[in-house]
Parts: structure tokens; C-alpha cells; sequence
């Protein structure tokens, strides 16, 4: 069954989903850059 | 495979952050993170602390990827439980099909992560530990027999050999009697458990010893798997593994663990409200576990 067309509220409750997801996303890629740059130094030693 | 139909997030609503952290069990993963790291830290040898913590991570990763990937499975089964019907899956707060990609994904990427910044042993063990946990437990055994956690405890024992491996790229006897704990102690833990929950169990139709064999059956073999767990944890002693404050210490934790599951053993309580000594091994079972391991690295450093 199709789902109906989201409303301002829906659309604005969608929004602040993705907007709190993309934080958190970016959060831990940079996370996972620090940690790849230190694991790489750890190897070398 | 899990058929029932679960509902889709309302209005299309993308599955927030904070359901993706729960669909890992944080609460289990404290368990597995701290057995993985007291492997690692009573294990010989020297480890960057850099790796050390990427080990601990991919444990951790590994241990959430198969939690999810559990919940995937089992959405139907969670739904009927008092106890887990407000999961992610179940309560329609995210689609399936995202618990799938992120337990693949999250899995996959704690193994390669791990042989390549650890070692290839490490990885290994972490594999077989994620596909014995989400195949062998939830897929084959949950719902076929009341054996169910007794043969996936295993999975729930691994870490502290990855722990080990990573640091020596070895698997050796002590680690081995430290999966063998985990291993005895998970069917007094989860029939504990399983006895005050048992309409639960029942409702979801999970075939769990307390369902399939009744309270007696239950108990007698809660108190019957503590008799080896005892001696494999007091075993580190005797053999020299380990020094005279974890054998003090073990002597003690056992004995406690020890009575409490003779009063399960022999109670005749049906009133799930009224089961006191159950609740009681349950959560001392917990304590215990934390505390051994715990009291394994104090001994192991101080002695090092």
C-alpha cells in the first residue's frame, strides 16, 4: 500500500532525523580518520 | 526466517541515531568489551596501546554487529516478548532492511579492521565468534532447542581469546579456560533468567529449557552446570596460571555462586513474583563474572 504524502510536520520531523543522523555520521568518520592516522604511526614503530 | 510482519517507521521517517546504537545491545556489549580487555590485558607480551584500543573497538563492533543482526532475525520473536517488544524492530522505529545492511556492514568492517591493524588470528576468532552468535544461536538453535543457549553461550565466551590472540597472536590455556567459564556459566546465568521469565519465553514460543522440560529440569540443570563451572574457574590456580589473590578471590566468588545455585537447584517456587534465589544467582552471576575477570587481571599485573 502507498504510503500518504507527508505533511510540513512530517516533512519537518524528516528533516531533523537526517540533519542528527549526518552529525553523528560525520562524528564517527572523523573519529575513524584519527584513528587510522594513529594506527598507521603505531605500525611504523 | 523471521515472517511476521513488522511495522514500517511511520511516514517514511528515517531510523533515528540513538535506534541504531540500541539495536548493538550497549548493555550486553559492556559484558563482551570487558572480557575482551581482560584477555588482552593478562595475556603475555607487549601491544601498542593504539592496537590495543582497535582491538577492544572491533570487539566491541564485532559483539554490536551480531546483536543486530540478531534483532534482524528475530523481529518477530522480539515482538511477542514483554521483555523486548519495545526494540527498534518491534516497536517499527526502523525498517529491517536497515538493521540488515548495518549488522553486515558493522560486522564485516570490525574484521577487516581488525586483521588489518591487529592480526589475522584476532580477525579470525572475531569471524567465527559474529557466525557462530547470529548462525548457529539465532538462526539453527533458538527456536529448535532447549540446548539453545547452551551451545551459543560460546559465542558469548569468545573475546577473551580475542582479547589474548591479539596480543600474541596465539591461543593458549588460560585463555581457553577463560572461554570455558564464560561457556559454564552462561546456562546457570540465562536459566536463572529464564525461570522467572518463563511466560515470556513461552508466549514467544521459544523452546527454552524452562518452556520445553519444566521448572524442576530447569533448575536441577542450572545447579548441575554450576558444579563444572566452579572447577574451571578455580582451575587457573592449581595449574599456575594465576597467583594466590585470584585463587583466594575465585575460592570465594565460587562458593557464593556455589550456594545460590544449590537454592535454585533445590526450590520448589512456581510463582515467577515469589522467585527470589533465582533472581538472586542471576544477578550475582553477573557480578561474578565481572568480578573474576576483574580480580584475574589485578592478580596477573601484580604478579607480572
Amino acid at each position: 500500500m502507498a504510503r500518504p504524502d507527508p505533511t510540513p510536520a512530517d516533512d519537518e520531523a524528516i528533516r531533523k532525523r537526517q540533519r542528527s543522523r549526518s552529525i553523528v555520521t560525520a562524528l564517527i568518520l572523523f573519529a575513524l580518520v584519527v584513528l587510522f592516522y594513529a594506527i598507521s604511526i603505531a605500525k611504523m614503530l | 526466517m523471521a515472517t511476521a510482519p513488522i511495522d514500517a517507521p511511520a511516514a517514511g521517517l528515517p531510523a533515528d541515531w540513538r535506534d541504531f546504537w540500541a539495536l548493538t545491545k550497549p548493555r550486553v556489549m559492556t559484558l563482551v568489551v570487558f572480557t575482551g580487555l581482560c584477555g588482552l590485558l593478562i595475556a603475555p607480551g607487549h601491544i601498542h596501546p593504539v592496537l590495543a584500543f582497535t582491538a577492544i573497538l572491533c570487539i566491541a563492533m564485532g559483539a554490536g554487529a551480531a546483536a543486530a543482526l540478531n534483532q534482524w532475525y528475530e523481529a518477530d520473536l522480539d515482538a511477542k516478548m514483554k521483555r523486548t517488544r519495545n526494540r527498534p524492530l518491534p516497536a517499527g522505529r526502523m525498517e529491517r532492511q536497515a538493521a540488515l545492511h548495518f549488522g553486515v556492514g558493522l560486522g564485516a568492517f570490525s574484521v577487516v579492521l581488525m586483521g588489518l591493524a591487529v592480526n589475522l588470528l584476532a580477525a579470525a576468532i572475531l569471524t567465527v565468534s559474529i557466525l557462530f552468535y547470529v548462525l548457529i544461536y539465532t538462526v539453527w538453535l533458538k527456536r529448535r532447542t532447549p540446548q539453545n543457549i547452551v551451545i551459543g553461550g560460546a559465542a558469548g565466551a569468545f573475546p577473551a581469546l580475542i582479547g589474548w590472540a591479539a596480543v600474541t597472536g596465539r591461543v593458549e590455556l588460560l585463555p581457553v579456560l577463560l572461554f570455558l567459564l564464560v561457556f559454564l556459566w552462561t546456562p546457570p546465568h540465562f536459566w536463572a533468567l529464564s525461570l522467572f521469565v518463563n511466560s515470556d519465553y513461552a508466549a514467544a514460543g521459544v523452546p527454552m529449557m524452562s518452556v520445553v522440560a519444566g521448572t524442576r529440569a530447569t533448575r536441577l540443570q542450572a545447579f548441575l552446570y554450576t558444579l563444572p563451572m566452579v572447577a574451571v574457574a578455580i582451575l587457573p590456580w592449581p595449574l599456575g596460571l594465576a597467583g594466590p589473590i585470584y585463587g583466594v578471590a575465585a575460592v570465594g566468588l565460587n562458593a557464593i555462586f556455589l550456594m545460590l545455585a544449590i537454592r535454585v537447584g533445590f526450590s520448589r517456587e512456581e510463582d515467577p513474583a515469589l522467585m527470589k534465589a533465582e533472581r538472586r544467582l542471576f544477578a550475582y552471576s553477573i557480578l561474578y563474572l565481572f568480578a573474576s575477570f576483574g580480580v584475574l587481571v589485578v592478580d596477573r599485573l601484580w604478579f607480572a
